[in-house]
């Protein structure tokens, strides 16, 4: 006899409802009312908010990585802003390639390396002026720093805070490495200034927008394929790492290919999520790397609700739509709340958003029940 | 006599080196005991509690602002005496670094045992709130903190300038490690310590009250993280971020030297100082620290709990 867990499908009515509407509202109308309503509209967007929203999204896919990583298999990473600016620093060379003789040198190469009197590119600005190069080192160099580094790690078995104070410390070491000059991305200012993505201009609305969609596109694959991913046997096994490693390994599984699996699939979504975010905002520099800032993509899934499909993008949405009107309005008291945050989420609502949504939900079920 | 001349210009030159691996040494073992005073309070708290505190290094920070309280207060006080206000210094920036970990053990820390990655989450928010706090009351800006006379200057050993308040420092974290060696190896509440990190539930069917050692432990390994900031705000800048600059190296330490045995800290902390002040020179600050990093994973591969963890039947969970 054997046992055949229920395989739930893919989506809910009312999943399936959500993404539809999703796509419907970022692929249609935002679009739209960018582009094609008149200036005079009040449903008029402006670049502002169309890059905000983008921005966000790009938060949303590193959360949704994260989710994947902490929230399903139990192992905190403190470094995926690294994978994060790796991503965004591969399709920023591409970007700075395209500027061409617009700099202010007026010199084939980057302004930064006239700065420096270097004559020509450094070995591993090799092939950058591709496109499709490009696109390959924005998943490759993030998959491979974190399949090296996951090797290594996970065979010798370190875990919970061990793994996480090493990643830190990884992701502390690489932005001291991108801080120096001799680097070759561009120091302390990192990159800036793009102008034109396969020759076409990148401040152009309809650059824009393309990139708005691509961010949305990428965003629901991520979303579709992690809820993929958890429930078939595969996610079955990484819900199990998370909550008795031992028993797992007592039954046979070996769950090191597991970890590096699905470590370094997270790892190459938060690359990707870093290229679609660079050209939106128009600058990547080494701050994006410090342990500072990926402590803080904890959060954000820690607020929304870690293990649920949709907690990270609450999460990711909440904190950075928050972010935004505090660092406006009262910018000496952001630090203030995003401590408390850390501190009341993990106090008081260990399940996040959703899970305090689904309490209520209970609660209220009981009481028509009991009344 | 050509010969003679390289022979002479030779031996010069191995006096040199010599010279020159000497003051490596030296301010290896300086950097060492900076971080051996920074990691000692960690270790004790991470192998007592199993959770890691985000926010030692605002520990530290807080230290080295009392100390900067206590000269103010020296210097509009008792001017006669300023310069034993370093002394008075330790006692204080130890009781307020002590008190602020116990308030956080009670308030915040206590409700998460057994969840070691939220401790890490609150505990970071915990530091953020300090900087934000700290720089509203004193400002954005470092503040001065001036060494008192005879900590200034320095003596000269084999062409190597050794400054007073490195010398200090080293011996500074000397009678701290001492102390704390004593309190853990002598007194009743370093052989509770003992048992709860050996054996918590074993420890407490024996009617160790293991709460009470927890608070007591969290608030001992912060009182030394503020001794620590005493020892730095004699050597660098205090401002509020302070802490951030000590807090990944420390870790380092505890990583490396594993917990349960304050031995392993010393190891690792002097091993560490000295490691990277010898490669310094040679390769600069930032490989260096890359190196660390990589040769702390290496060790780790062979020994996954540190260099010198107790060995134990503890099954991991």
């Amino acid at each position: 006899m054997s046992f055949e867990p229920k395989v739930e499908p893919l989506f809910s009515k009312f999943g399936w409802i959500g993404i539809g509407l999703f796509s419907l509202i970022t692929f249609v109308f935002i679009p739209y009312l960018y582009l094609g309503a008149s200036e005079q509209s009040v449903f008029q967007l402006s670049s502002y908010s169309v890059t905000l929203i983008g921005k966000i999204m790009c938060y949303c896919i590193v959360a949704v990585a994260m989710n994947l990583i902490w929230g399903y298999t139990g192992i905190l990473s403190l470094g995926h802003g690294l994978f994060f600016a790796l991503g965004g620093y591969s399709f920023g060379m591409y970007l700075m390639r395209q500027i061409g003789r617009d700099g202010q040198y007026q010199s084939d190469l980057p302004d930064f390396m006239v700065f420096l009197d270097w004559k020509e590119y450094p070995w591993h600005w090799f092939g950058t002026d591709s496109f499709l190069w490009a696109l390959a080192l924005v998943v490759l160099v993030p998959g491979v720093l974190a399949f090296v580094f996951g090797f290594f790690a996970f065979r010798s078995r370190i875990k919970g805070v061990y793994f996480s104070i090493i990643t830190q410390a990884l992701t502390f070491a690489f932005m001291l490495l991108f801080f120096r000059n001799e680097t070759g991305f561009g120091g302390n200012n990192g990159f800036t200034d793009f102008k034109r993505i396969l020759g076409y201009s990148i401040t152009d609305p309809s650059m824009r927008a393309v990139l708005f969609v691509l961010s949305a596109a990428m965003l629901l694959g991520a979303v579709i394929l992690s809820r993929a991913l958890i429930r078939s046997k595969l996610g079955r096994v990484l819900t199990a790492i998370r909550d008795s490693e031992s028993r797992l390994m007592f039954s046979g599984y070996d769950p090191i290919r597991f970890k590096l699996f699905v470590w370094t699939l997270s790892a190459v979504m938060c690359g990707i999520a870093g290229a679609l975010y660079v050209p939106q905002v128009g600058i990547i520099n080494p701050s994006e790397m410090s342990p500072a800032n990926s402590i803080e993509i904890a959060v954000w899934v820690a607020v929304g609700g870690r293990g649920t499909l949709i907690g990270p993008l609450l999460g990711a949405s909440a904190v950075n739509g928050a972010k935004s009107f505090f660092t406006q309005a009262f910018p000496e008291y952001w630090l203030f709340f995003l401590g408390l945050l850390f501190i009341l989420v993990t106090l008081l609502m260990p399940g996040g958003i959703v899970g305090l949504l689904s309490k209520i939900k209970r609660s209220e079920t009981s009481e028509r029940v009991g009344g | 006599m050509r010969k003679v001349i390289k022979e002479v210009v030779s031996s010069i030159d191995q006096k040199l080196t010599l010279i020159d691996y000497f003051g490596r040494l030296f301010s290896g073992l300086s950097l060492g005991s900076i971080l051996l005073l920074a990691a000692l309070g960690l270790a004790i708290t991470y192998g007592l509690l199993g959770v890691i505190n985000l926010a030692h290094g605002e520990m530290l920070m807080i230290g080295a602002y009392a100390t900067y309280l206590t000269q103010q207060l020296f210097t509009h006080f008792l001017p006669n005496f300023f310069d034993l206000y370093v002394l008075a210094a330790i006692p204080i920036a130890f009781l307020t670094a002590a008190v602020i970990g116990v308030i956080l053990e009670r308030t915040v820390i206590r409700w998460l045992y057994g969840r070691p990655l939220e401790t890490l989450l609150a505990t970071w928010g915990i530091s953020l709130f300090l900087i934000q706090l700290v720089r509203q009351i004193f400002g954005a800006q470092n503040v001065e903190v001036s060494n008192p006379s005879w900590l200034s200057g320095g003596v000269e050993v084999w062409n190597v300038v050794m400054p007073y308040n490195r010398i200090a420092i080293i011996v500074f974290a000397l009678c701290v490690l001492v102390g704390v060696w004593l309190l853990i190896s002598r007194t009743r509440l370093g052989l509770f310590i003992r048992s709860v990190t050996q054996n918590r539930s074993m420890a407490s069917c024996v009617g160790v009250h293991t709460a009470r050692v927890d608070l007591m432990a969290f608030g001992l390994g912060s009182g030394i993280a503020g001794l620590a900031g005493v020892a730095l705000s004699q050597i660098g800048n205090v401002g509020p971020d302070l802490g951030q600059a000590y807090i990944i190296d420390s870790f380092m330490v505890v990583v490396l030297g594993g917990v349960g045995q304050l031995a392993g800290s010393v190891y690792a902390a002097l091993g560490l100082g000295a490691f990277s002040k010898l490669i310094e020179p040679g390769v600069g600050a930032v490989l260096t620290k890359i190196l660390i990093l990589v040769f702390i994973i290496a060790v780790i591969q062979k020994r996954p709990q540190g260099l010198f963890a107790l060995k134990g039947r503890a099954v991991e969970n």
